[in-house]
């Protein structure tokens, strides 16, 4: 049985995060990356502009071969786990061969989380996770005329969006009031919706599609409300599960995703989790939260690189808060904190319909909560260090309502620049 | 992994004009909006210091890391970051990742912007009349040095902290194989210089001369080889006990023949080596063994002889003073007095910090070495017979000398009254060099 005193099991952010920060502090020891694809490691993210023709298939890899050689990392491809004993210390890989491990990093992601809508298993449904659904669904637009896309998270607006473009009649259907919760308030989601609907793209909020029948080559969508929609496209963007099946039978405790420590350790010694399988402290309750975002696969992937290589530089995990970016019609919105406003929390908006332009800053005790804007440019990165080291801005209260993005550099240039 | 040049900002020298912002914009875009500037100041929330966004060039970047497209990627050969027009989706996503503002959505352009450095002429410096940007190079100068052989031991002996080290390696490495080192007695052999047990501490012919006569045999051995028809160097490492105090006559002697010598003196303010006594570069006030402080004594009561100033009274054919927190400077200077060495006597005083001697963490060594400079209390210049003396390095706005003071334990006893002396003798220094400085080019009297 081969055998590595590092396993990293996972190949995009998380997992290359950790590579990269284990090798800062370790260049000796054997390390192996397992990446379920047959492909060089590449985001999710990508993978919208990937449908769209936007970005080359062949160029969004995000390392190359050369990359893991000069790392002194063996990189398997197109396996997956399928099985880890954690008191032999041994991964079982989809291929039948067995990897003995020092110290595992479980960063396996998440799938696309399909509802359990009848009929929905009796027709094509494209979702978008990995590369070969991204070049399925491309290879599939040239004949397609209708499409219907459940749920308007990132996913699915981007996928509306880039159908659209390419001269498709798009329904985009939303169980939820508005486009993109979670991330952004109504007022916000409804000037990105309107920019959707002024696209041409049928936007159905708060509609609920309840069963699906096949009809020709394509399929009708039965909605709650007792109306109907044909398709000959159905893209499915309601969300990920995390991938944790080989834990089955295993004593790393779970929840919705796996738990962990500050340091991203789970509860069994030697194991490790981070990215969108992970789930970690968030900043403002404390409870352990899915936070399946980019930036925090980085985030957490670097802590548990550090902390797998015992880098006394490590600084513990500081929650996770919730943000992102959203490209929208060549328009953009930034989301950075909670949404939700705490008791006595002070909400400041300011919106120009004119420009398309809203801005909202949610404060409690002079420390930032939350910094929202449609086409409205802030620093995400400076906002979110902002909020993680809960600076008072009791002192430049007014000009951070005023000019926030000046603020907060003024801020960062005092405090860790 | 190589070192890399790199945009330094000083907020105290920025009185916000915007003129760097104008530069970038018009090299970038050829526009004169300022928001559309690679570098971004703006009016700070402390003190009215200017506050600056740029991109970092991070050796770790998290935009990089942030990137789900692969458009940016950190060039191990320039340092920067490199933005891919080509790859990028705009997702903004680079823009969580940086918590310096350095990389930013540019609505004109519709995409990302960030600093490039402009291939290694940055337009935002070159516009900066204030010197509040300045484009490091040092990193070159390193890069370059660290591809010259090491002409010294891998192992030491010099105390924690302590900036000799760097000192002999690099003028080793600069001045080449083709070298002799005299080393008179003090901290340079006694890191290992001269070697231990029967072994060289160099890879070049090292020699142990008396404090008295290393210039004289540097002379001699100079000479010799010169007869040989071979191009030697003639370098001497000395502290300021052997140059300025016994090793004098025989310094001086040499300087007045002109001989082809480059003399380097590392100046820590005494006999550190042997137990930290007084020399006669010893500061006024200055704790040392033999100037002790108690009850009626208070440190030293003489000022530190001026000796780089005896040299240019010698007319050399160069005269230095450098220090270690400067090393582009140091590294200009030591590279002329290489140069000139091969036709006249050529000298080089650097001023050394000593963490064990005059009391302070070990790694504040640079730190020691900046104030000095920055207070006045040392000056940086050059002097050839040619040209006169120059400030290489003038401070117009010096700190207090007290910042510098106040860093150290050797001045923690002074009383208002010694310190009002060493300003007094600061003033008197500026007057002696700026009158130096009138007199450039004048023949010697």
């Amino acid at each position: 049985m081969h055998s590595s005193h590092y396993l990293i099991v996972g190949a995009s952010h998380a997992g290359l995060a950790a590579l990269a920060a284990i090798r800062m502090a370790d260049a000796d020891r054997e390390l192996t990356m397992v990446a379920k694809d047959d492909t060089l490691p590449y985001s999710p993210t990508v993978l919208p502009y990937v449908v769209s023709g936007y970005s080359d298939p062949g160029r969004v890899f995000l390392r190359d071969d050369q990359y893991f050689k000069r790392e002194r990392a063996s990189y398997l491809r197109g396996r997956s786990v399928t099985h880890i004993d954690t008191d032999a210390h041994v991964a079982q890989l989809s291929d039948g061969t067995e990897i003995g491990y020092k110290k595992l990093l479980l960063a396996t992601g998440a799938r696309p989380a399909v509802p359990a809508i009848p009929g929905l298993g009796s027709v094509t449904v494209h979702v978008l996770r990995t590369l070969d659904d991204a070049l399925r669904l491309r290879a599939s637009l040239p004949s397609v005329q209708r499409a219907v896309v459940l749920g308007a998270g990132l996913v699915g607006i981007h996928a509306a969006e880039n159908l659209r473009k390419g001269g498709v009649n798009v329904t985009l259907i939303e169980i939820e009031p508005q486009v993109l919760p979670g991330y952004f308030d109504a007022e916000a989601a409804a000037i990105i919706a309107q920019a959707f609907v002024d696209a041409g793209v049928d936007v159905r909020l708060g509609a609920e599609a309840v069963g699906v029948t096949p009809e020709g080559g394509g399929f009708t969508v039965q909605l709650a409300d007792g109306k109907s929609l044909a398709g000959d496209l159905l893209v499915v963007g309601t969300g990920v599960t995390p991938i944790m099946d080989y834990l089955r039978d295993s004593p790393v405790a779970t929840d919705r995703g796996i738990l962990v420590d500050d340091t991203m350790r789970t509860n069994v010694s030697d194991v490790w989790a981070a990215g969108d399988v992970a789930q970690a402290r968030g900043f403002y309750s404390c409870e352990p939260i899915l936070n399946g975002i980019l930036p925090y696969a980085v985030e957490q992937g670097r802590i548990a690189g550090m902390a797998m290589a015992e880098d006394p530089a490590l600084e513990t995990y500081r929650g996770g808060v919730p943000l992102n970016t959203c490209s929208f019609w060549g328009q953009h919105a930034i989301s950075v904190g909670t949404n939700a406003a705490p008791e006595g929390a002070e909400v400041v908006t300011r919106t120009d319909p004119a420009r398309g332009q809203y801005l909202k800053i949610i404060l409690r005790d002079h420390r930032l909560q939350g910094i929202f804007g449609v086409n409205e440019l802030f620093d995400a990165g400076v906002m979110w260090e902002l909020i993680l080291r809960r600076i008072d801005l009791g002192p430049v209260r007014e000009s951070f309502l005023e000019r926030p993005n000046v603020t907060a550099r003024a801020l960062m240039s005092s405090t860790w620049r | 992994m190589p070192a890399y040049n790199t945009i330094a900002f000083k907020p105290d020298r920025c009185n916000g004009c915007g003129d760097c912002m104008i530069a970038c914009a018009r090299a970038k875009t050829g526009s004169d909006d300022p928001r559309r500037s690679r570098i971004q100041i703006a009016p700070g929330v402390i003190n009215g210091e200017f506050s600056l966004a740029m991109c970092r060039q991070c050796g770790d970047p998290k935009c990089v890391a942030n990137c789900p497209a692969a458009a940016l990627t950190k060039n191990f050969t320039t340092g920067v970051i490199d933005w891919d027009c080509s790859k990028c989706v705009n997702c903004l996503l680079c823009t969580v990742g940086c918590a310096y503002g350095g990389i930013v959505f540019d609505e004109v352009a519709r995409h990302v912007i960030k600093c490039d450095q402009c291939d290694g002429d940055p337009a935002c410096v070159r516009a900066c009349s204030d010197g509040a940007l300045k484009y490091i190079t040092t990193a070159s100068i390193y890069n370059e040095v660290g591809d010259l052989e090491d002409l010294f031991v891998p192992g030491l002996a010099g105390c924690q902290g302590c900036n000799t080290e760097l000192l002999i390696r690099h003028a080793l490495r600069r001045v080449g194989p083709d070298t002799v080192v005299a080393a008179p007695p003090g901290c340079v052999p006694g890191m290992g210089t001269v070697g231990y047990n029967g072994q060289t501490g160099s890879k070049v012919p090292v020699f142990h001369p008396l404090l008295t006569n290393t210039a004289s045999m540097l002379t001699g051995i100079k000479r010799h080889y010169k007869r040989k028809g071979r191009n030697v160097t003639a370098m001497a490492l000395a502290g300021d006990g052997g140059a300025s105090d016994v090793g004098f006559q025989s310094l001086s002697g040499a300087a007045e023949r002109g001989e082809e010598i480059l003399f380097i003196v590392i100046d820590n303010e005494g006999y550190m080596n042997t137990g930290m006594q007084r020399s006669s570069c010893t500061p006024f006030g200055a704790w040392t063994s033999t100037t002790p402080v108690g009850r009626e004594s208070r440190g030293k009561t003489q000022d530190a002889k001026n000796l780089p100033l005896l040299m240019v009274a010698h007319r050399c054919a160069y005269v230095a003073t450098a220090s270690t927190a400067f090393m582009e400077d140091l590294y200009h200077k030591l590279d002329k007095a290489i140069q000139v060495s091969k036709r006249g006597f050529a000298f080089l005083h650097v001023y050394s910090p000593c963490t064990t001697g005059w009391r302070f963490p070990s790694e504040k060594n640079i730190e020691v070495a900046r104030k000095a400079v920055e207070t006045n209390f040392v000056m940086l210049w050059e002097y050839e017979p040619e040209t006169g003396l120059r400030l290489t390095h003038p401070v117009d706005d010096p700190l207090p000398v007290t910042d510098y003071l106040k860093v150290m334990g050797k001045y923690r006893h002074l009383s208002p009254e010694q310190i009002e002396h060493i300003e007094r003798h600061i003033a008197e220094n500026i007057r002696v060099i700026k009158q130096q400085m009138s007199g450039a080019g004048a023949p010697a009297g």
